[in-house]
């Protein structure tokens, strides 16, 4: 028995009802994956990614079987112990970024801090400031989602993910919507929070992308088809050198 | 989490969309400043009525004889009337414990004229108690005298109202003007009682002495009387009434209570203020509308709000909002608006109802209990337009909301 997995699923299943149709997204999935992992999830669209995504994040709810996190069955817990998990142990990325239109970056960053224990709006502020600092965006910190390039929108994300220095954090294709080294510069980012203790894991269909993770899980038709590890770690950090830099007037501004 | 934060929360997002947060507001001001505004004009009305009773003098107890009641007329065609003499007034004065000025009042109009000047006024024959009775000082000259009272005096006693139309520029005292082609001489002019409000002048009036006014002016065939009383105290009062009453009873064969009205001035002000008050509650009412479609507005501009802001609702919830955050979010938002809306409807009601007074010459009074209702009521209209809307965003489900587009 390994005492170090954070999460486990068992049997999940997932099926959606539209009208006179059910749709079974996820037809029985069983995983472990253990603290400090940095975990790809792969597969094609519609293969129940962001589905599973959804109910390791507690943001849903499986049709059937079970899921331990932290050894706690998820299925066994209140409305407010689920909401304190979101809040806490979990940070989301998501795909189309998710930020508060008309929202500072350090507002946006501060969201899950409103939501938790009492806190000081001044501690408040500087807990957000470092995790911008974290993601190398302290001096956007007054910009508005609308005047932040898409990448800086995902690492802006990414910031609110980490703020509230949750047990692990869950990207839906982080890097779907940005342009091939805007996609590595996120990686490296996700590289180095993993270096920090962080567990990982991150959907995406780019192969490109799963490389720079250390365990690579296919999904197809919402069933695991392969679970192994990468034999062939890149270093986003490294890759990012011989990348041509296309966003030269964003440094400027 | 704590209320505080979720002020904070509410506070930015209204300050987001300060137009439609404007906008929304707007049905609670004019709701709020329109009740503000008709209290005022209700209230302003009955310390007019008020005033004006409490000008009666003090303690007035008022008898008359009932002429509504048909079955007194009928005796009075029989000979056993209910009409009031002064026999009437000498025995009150006499047997009843507690009165402290007594007269009797008739009344009359008549054309007044003083050289080539012209004025229709009104005539009131009266004993010289009458002036203590209502308080009733002068400005110059003096009251006549008892014993002109009994010798039937041709003299009077003038309002400023009669004194300005028919002596322009001149001093009345001592001066002779016609009274239906009879001769009066002025003896005195009164103060005035004030501005007229609800449209009574109550400077146009001639006081003359009771005998001249029923033998020259009324005539023993036409001659109707009412009494009017003051008691020695408030306390007095209700047994002076009882003692009137029975007493008329008794010098009169054959009436009941019915043939008597024997009023205080308490009974007149209890009447008069309970149909100013439902006027208030009248005009309070119609205005109340206008506040609740202005509650209307808050629901719908928060149930748009609420769809408009479901990926919103979604990404809070995601980041650990609980139901209960969510609900109180829009809560403290609908009442926020409400709030602000109402202290600023309070603020206009109360000038506009301050500008109505001056330019209409309304009476108007704005008092603290009207401020409350209003702060209450908009409040109130918060939390129960604001809770469906909230309701609604506080049960979205999670993933549905964020993948709402
Ligand atoms: N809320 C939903 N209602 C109905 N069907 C859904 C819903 N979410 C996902 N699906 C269906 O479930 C399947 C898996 O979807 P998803 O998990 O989004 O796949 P992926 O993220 O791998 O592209 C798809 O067929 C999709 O149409
Ligand atoms: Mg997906």
């Amino acid at each position: 028995m390994n005492n170090n997995v954070l999460i486990s699923v068992r049997g999940l299943t997932k099926t959606y009802q539209m009208g006179e149709v059910y749709v079974h997204a996820l037809r029985g999935i069983d995983l472990d994956i253990d603290n400090g992992e940095f975990v790809a999830i792969m597969g094609a669209s519609g293969s129940g990614k962001t589905t599973f995504m959804n109910l390791l994040g507690c943001l849903d709810k499986p049709t059937s079987g079970t899921y331990l996190l932290d050894n706690i069955n998820v299925a066994e817990m209140d409305d407010q112990a689920i909401t304190q998990v979101r809040n806490q142990k979990i940070g989301y990325v998501f795909q189309a970024f998710y930020l508060l239109p008309r929202t500072t970056a350090l507002e946006n960053v501060e969201l899950p801090l409103l939501y938790c224990r009492k806190m000081h709006p001044k501690e408040r502020r500087e807990k957000a400031l470092h995790a911008l600092e974290v993601v190398g965006l302290a001096d956007r910190a007054k910009h508005y989602p609308n005047q932040l390039s898409g990448g800086q929108q995902q690492r802006v994300a990414i910031a609110r993910a980490i703020v509230n220095d949750p047990v692990f954090i869950l990207a839906d294709e982080p890097t779907g919507n940005l342009d091939t080294r805007t996609s590595v510069e996120v990686m490296e980012l996700f590289q180095q929070l993993h270096s920090q203790g962080k567990t990982i894991v991150l959907v995406t269909h780019e192969f490109d992308i799963s490389r720079y993770t250390l365990r690579i899980i296919t999904f197809r038709d919402g069933k695991v088809i392969s679970d192994i590890p990468n034999e062939d770690v890149h270093i986003a950090s490294e890759d990012l050198k011989k990348l041509p830099r296309l966003d030269i007037e964003e440094e400027v501004s | 989490m704590d209320i505080l934060s979720i002020m904070r929360i509410a506070f930015k997002s209204l300050a987001r969309n300060k137009t439609r947060t404007f906008l929304t507001m707007l049905g609670i001001i004019i709701g709020v400043g329109a009740v503000i505004t008709m209290i005022a004009i209700g209230q302003g009305a009955t310390k007019v009525v008020n005033e004006q009773i409490s000008s009666m003098g003090t303690n007035v107890i008022i008898v008359m004889s009932n002429m509504s009641n048909s079955q007194s007329r009928a005796r009075q065609a029989a000979g056993s009337g209910n009409l009031l003499d002064e026999g009437d007034v000498k025995a009150i004065q006499e047997k009843v414990d507690g009165v402290l000025y007594i007269s009797p009042v008739y009344s009359t109009f008549g054309q007044l004229k003083y050289g080539s000047n012209n004025w229709r006024g009104s005539i009131t024959g009266v004993d010289v108690d009458y002036f203590l009775i209502r308080d009733l000082s002068l400005e110059s000259g003096q009251y006549f005298y008892p014993s002109e009272v009994e010798s039937g005096a041709k003299v009077c006693v003038i309002g400023k109202t009669v004194a300005d139309n028919l002596f322009v520029g001149e001093d009345p005292v001592g001066k002779t003007m016609r009274i239906r082609h009879i001769p009066f001489t002025i003896k005195g002019v009164l103060k005035s009682k004030g501005a007229s409000s609800m449209g009574m002048d109550q400077d146009d009036i001639v006081i003359a002495p009771h005998t001249t006014t029923v033998s020259r002016l009324i005539g023993q065939r036409w001659k109707f009387m009412t009494i009017m009383v003051s008691a020695v105290s408030k306390e007095r009062i209700p047994m002076v009434q009882e003692d009137i009453m029975n007493l008329l009873l008794t010098r009169h064969n054959g009436t009941t209570r019915d043939d008597f009205i024997v009023r205080s001035q308490t009974d007149i002000a209890e009447a008069a203020s309970t149909v100013s008050n439902t006027l208030t509650v009248l005009l309070a009412s119609i205005a109340g509308i206008s506040l609740l479609v202005g509650g209307i507005g808050i629901m719908n501009i928060m149930l748009v709000s609420v769809t408009e802001r479901i990926k919103e609702i979604g990404i809070r919830m995601a980041v650990g909002a609980s139901k209960r955050d969510v609900l109180l979010q829009f809560i403290i938002e609908a009442i926020t608006i409400s709030l602000i809306g109402g202290l600023i409807g309070i603020i206009m009601g109360w000038s506009l109802a301050v500008v109505l007074g001056q330019t209409m010459d309304w009476s108007i009074s704005v008092t603290p209990w009207s401020i409350l209702l209003a702060v209450g009521f908009s409040c109130a209209v918060g939390i129960f337009f604001g809770w469906y809307p909230a309701r609604k965003a506080a049960n979205l489900n999670l993933i549905d909301a964020l993948r709402y587009e």
